[in-house]
């Protein structure tokens, strides 16, 4: 009994680490290897009617986020046009709130699903994507004939900014649907009632503030505290109307002292000073939701938002309150951009993925969301404005979309927008937490700008972090 | 003989055969793949990450951010067992000692008791919605309606980033202290009531009763409750993730570590580098046990 033949812990790791169930195993929650080429199949000749190719037997997966907008559009707009041309496609429609945690698995199994709309807080890195090359590359759509018309190409039925934002390397590969437009959001009932004027020069908006503060009816401004993004959006937009839409450019760019520029440092000290003298009471803990419902109890003047602002408070709205918005006012009284001046932005992004089984049928499937039907049905639907040039013509819309739609109209071609969020996370969420500390007072302008520009040199030099340029 | 202890040893064999592998299936090899996307620059949607060996470490080192959390997480870890033992050792002594007669708990005990444990009946992510209502910044927050109303400016409990930690720390505290009283209790209960008798009897005061007596035979108890504590500290994820500004925030004023691993991963799809702040983390965790049970290593007293 004296030698009892054990195995000591040592031996038994040893033994564990070089049984090859480890291999086995790796497909676990490692990325799989890419799955065996199975497109054997003889392409489907492209024509006028069909010009990417639909192969008819092959389905179509579509993901939608159920946010905002809901889903409704989807299988009551766009895929019955769809199907109206390609009886012979099964539509799978799917929905979710996360889209991430539902197709990011799906990505790196390598069977991502035709169409997503991949939007929502929880959406996929469009960085990552484009990065490893699984966004279809959408130039053919494009030159594609539009849905409406053989004649006229896509390109010319949408906003040229959609292609501008959308492009990744050079390659044009996300539609963002719907046109954002963003300003300060007011009642004109509240303005009307008060005989305040809409102001058109920053002096004029200070001394608004300090009349409403005085009149003690309610708060002059606020924003959506729990989400400082609200407040960078004004300050960068001010920025680029003091010093031209190249101060975002370098700023997208990550070029060196791109935050320090002087149209910065005003457009912070100016939005400091908001912060600290004409918030609402709490301001810096309320969310959107809590924030807006205030100015729709008439406890706050203004607030900046985009143009979603009005069907996102549809239940909460009184009746009369008349939404509308006003541009950022003229600063300097030497602006680069004059009075007027937009950020517009093309949202709710669309996506065909490369490796899907299907990309023909996903590029028709956003040529058929592109016709002026589904756009202008869309429209009147979810109370927006999409970036189909003329969908919404002659449709009665809203009081705030409306403004929207004048502003935009008025703007012409001086509208501005930013990339740099949406191309480095890491730098959106430290704008966010920069942007509600020299809200409240945490930061002073130049600390502020310092901090940022510290970010980004940060991820200018991580290797790891794909560059994007404008 | 040998043919049985071979018998013996295919009999208990078979036994153990399936746990084991799916331990390993389930336990081990996640955990392995974690130190092999450590090294690799995978961004979740592509099939074939590259390897980069130790650089994402490296950039760990200057990860600001991560390193703020990591300070968060070891102020938790200083503070969050001492508070919550505190507390729960007042109230357990209090609900079992603490009568007039010295060896039976306060009128009402079992009603208190009932009391202290309800908040470990609730889900983490309730509670955290909870306590966003109470710490609400306006005149409809629980705390800061009654402020207002007298006339106070409202406190920034989870905006203002001086604070907004220690209003974190309040809530696991809350949640922590009635699971700890339940179990000090138990450790109380196992303890001979003839010994505190027999102390009283020699004219013991309650504070010597309390520091001579209790706290060294429910020592065992004590650094079991030390280390289920340091385990929470080490995570406190759920709380800070559903309940604080911008998951973590303001100003990353509230960050664990465990938010950087999800949000570098699901925020900002870099897989392998969430990994390897995985792996710190990890050696963290491994680190604070090992010393804790070294540290609190003490002669077991035999009753």
């Amino acid at each position: 009994m004296s030698h009892t033949p054990q195995i000591s812990r040592r031996e038994l790791l040893r033994g564990a680490a070089l049984v090859p169930v480890a291999g086995a195993l790796a497909a676990c929650a490692t990325p799989a290897a890419p799955p065996a080429s199975t497109s054997s199949a003889v392409p489907v000749a492209t024509s006028a009617a069909n010009p990417f190719g639909v192969d008819a037997k092959k389905p179509l997966e579509v993901w939608i986020f159920d946010g905002g907008f809901g889903q409704q559009y989807a299988t009551d707009i766009h895929q019955p046009l769809f199907k109206s041309k390609y009886a012979g496609v099964e539509i799978k429609h799917n929905s979710t709130k996360e889209i991430t945690k539902v197709l990011q698995p799906r990505f790196a199994g390598g069977n991502p699903p035709e169409v997503i709309d991949n939007s929502g807080a929880n959406k996929m890195d469009f960085g990552a994507l484009a990065q490893d090359g699984q966004l279809q590359d959408l130039s053919p759509l494009l030159d594609a004939p539009s849905w409406d018309d053989p004649n006229v190409k896509v390109r010319d039925t949408i906003d040229p900014s959609v292609i501008e934002i959308g492009t990744y390397d050079g390659k044009f590969s996300v539609v963002g649907y719907v046109n954002y437009i963003h300003g300060i959001w007011y009642s004109q009932k509240v303005f009307k009632d008060n005989g305040w004027e809409i102001p058109k020069t920053w002096d004029e908006f200070l001394a608004l503030c300090e009349t409403i503060k005085k009149s003690g009816k309610m708060a002059p401004f606020t924003y959506a505290g729990k989400h400082p993004q609200y407040a960078y959006e004004p300050l960068l937009t001010m920025a680029a109307k003091i010093g031209g839409k190249d101060v975002l450019r370098k700023i997208d760019n990550l070029e060196d002292g791109a935050w320090k520029q002087e149209a910065m440092k005003t457009a912070a000290e100016n939005m400091a000073e908001i912060g600290s003298k004409y918030l609402l009471q709490g301001t810096a803990g309320l969310d959107h939701v809590q924030t807006q419902t205030a100015q729709n109890k008439y406890q706050v003047a203004m607030l900046p938002c985009g143009s979603w602002l009005e069907n996102e408070q549809k239940s909460t709205t009184p009746e009369g309150f008349d939404y509308a918005m006003f541009p950022i006012p003229d600063i300097t009284g030497s602006d680069a951009m004059p009075y007027g001046t937009l950020h517009t932005q093309p949202g709710e992004e669309f996506m065909v993925s490369a490796k899907s089984a299907h990309p023909q049928a996903g590029m028709e499937y956003l040529r058929a969301m592109l016709s002026k039907k589904a756009a202008g049905e869309f429209s009147t639907l979810v109370k927006t404005v999409t970036v189909v040039k003329g969908a919404s013509e002659g449709l009665t819309i809203s009081s705030g979309v409306t403004s929207a739609s004048a502003a935009v109209a008025a703007a012409g071609a001086n509208t501005v927008y930013y990339r740099a969020f949406a191309w480095y996370g890491p730098l959106n969420d430290e704008a966010k937490a920069a942007t509600g500390e020299l809200m409240t007072g945490g930061l002073t302008p130049d600390a502020y700008l310092e901090r940022m520009q510290k970010k980004a040199d940060e991820i200018k030099n991580d290797s790891s972090i794909k560059k994007y340029q404008r | 003989m040998l043919f049985n202890r071979y018998r013996r040893g295919l009999f208990i064999a078979s036994f153990l055969a399936a746990p084991v592998i799916l331990y390993v299936i389930y336990v081990i090899s996640p955990n392995i793949q974690a130190f092999y996307m450590a090294m690799t620059d995978w961004r979740g949607v592509t099939a074939t990450p590259n390897f980069i060996g130790l650089d994402n470490f490296q950039r760990v080192l200057g990860d600001s951010v991560f390193w703020k959390a990591v300070t968060h997480n070891l102020g938790l870890l200083v503070l969050l067992p001492a508070i919550t033992i505190i507390i729960a050792l007042f109230f357990a002594y209090l609900l079992n000692l603490g009568g007039d007669k010295g060896v039976s708990g306060i009128r009402g005990s079992t009603f208190y008791r009932v009391v202290f444990f309800f908040p470990q009946v609730l889900a983490v992510t309730i509670v955290a919605v909870l306590f966003q209502q109470v710490f609400r910044p306006d005149g409809s927050g629980m705390l800061n309606g009654p402020l207002m109303a007298l006339g106070i400016e409202p406190v920034g409990f989870l905006s203002n980033s001086g604070i907004a930690f220690w209003s974190v720390l309040g809530v696991l505290v809350w949640q922590a202290v009635g699971f700890y009283v339940v179990l000090f209790s138990a450790g109380l209960a196992g303890i001979p009531r003839d010994v505190f008798e027999a102390a009283q009897i020699d004219g013991a005061s309650r504070f010597t009763l309390f520091f001579r007596i209790t706290l060294p035979l429910l020592w065992d108890t004590v650094q079991v409750a030390w280390v289920y504590l340091g385990i929470l500290a080490m995570d406190a994820f759920a709380i800070v993730w559903v309940m604080t500004l911008q998951q973590g925030g303001p100003d990353w004023s509230t960050t664990v570590m465990a938010a950087e691993i999800y949000r570098n991963a699901f925020g900002y799809f870099r897989f392998g580098y969430a990994s390897a702040l995985g792996v710190v983390m990890f050696l963290f965790t491994v680190g604070f046990a090992i010393l804790s049970l070294r540290l609190s290593r003490r002669e077991r007293i035999e009753y």
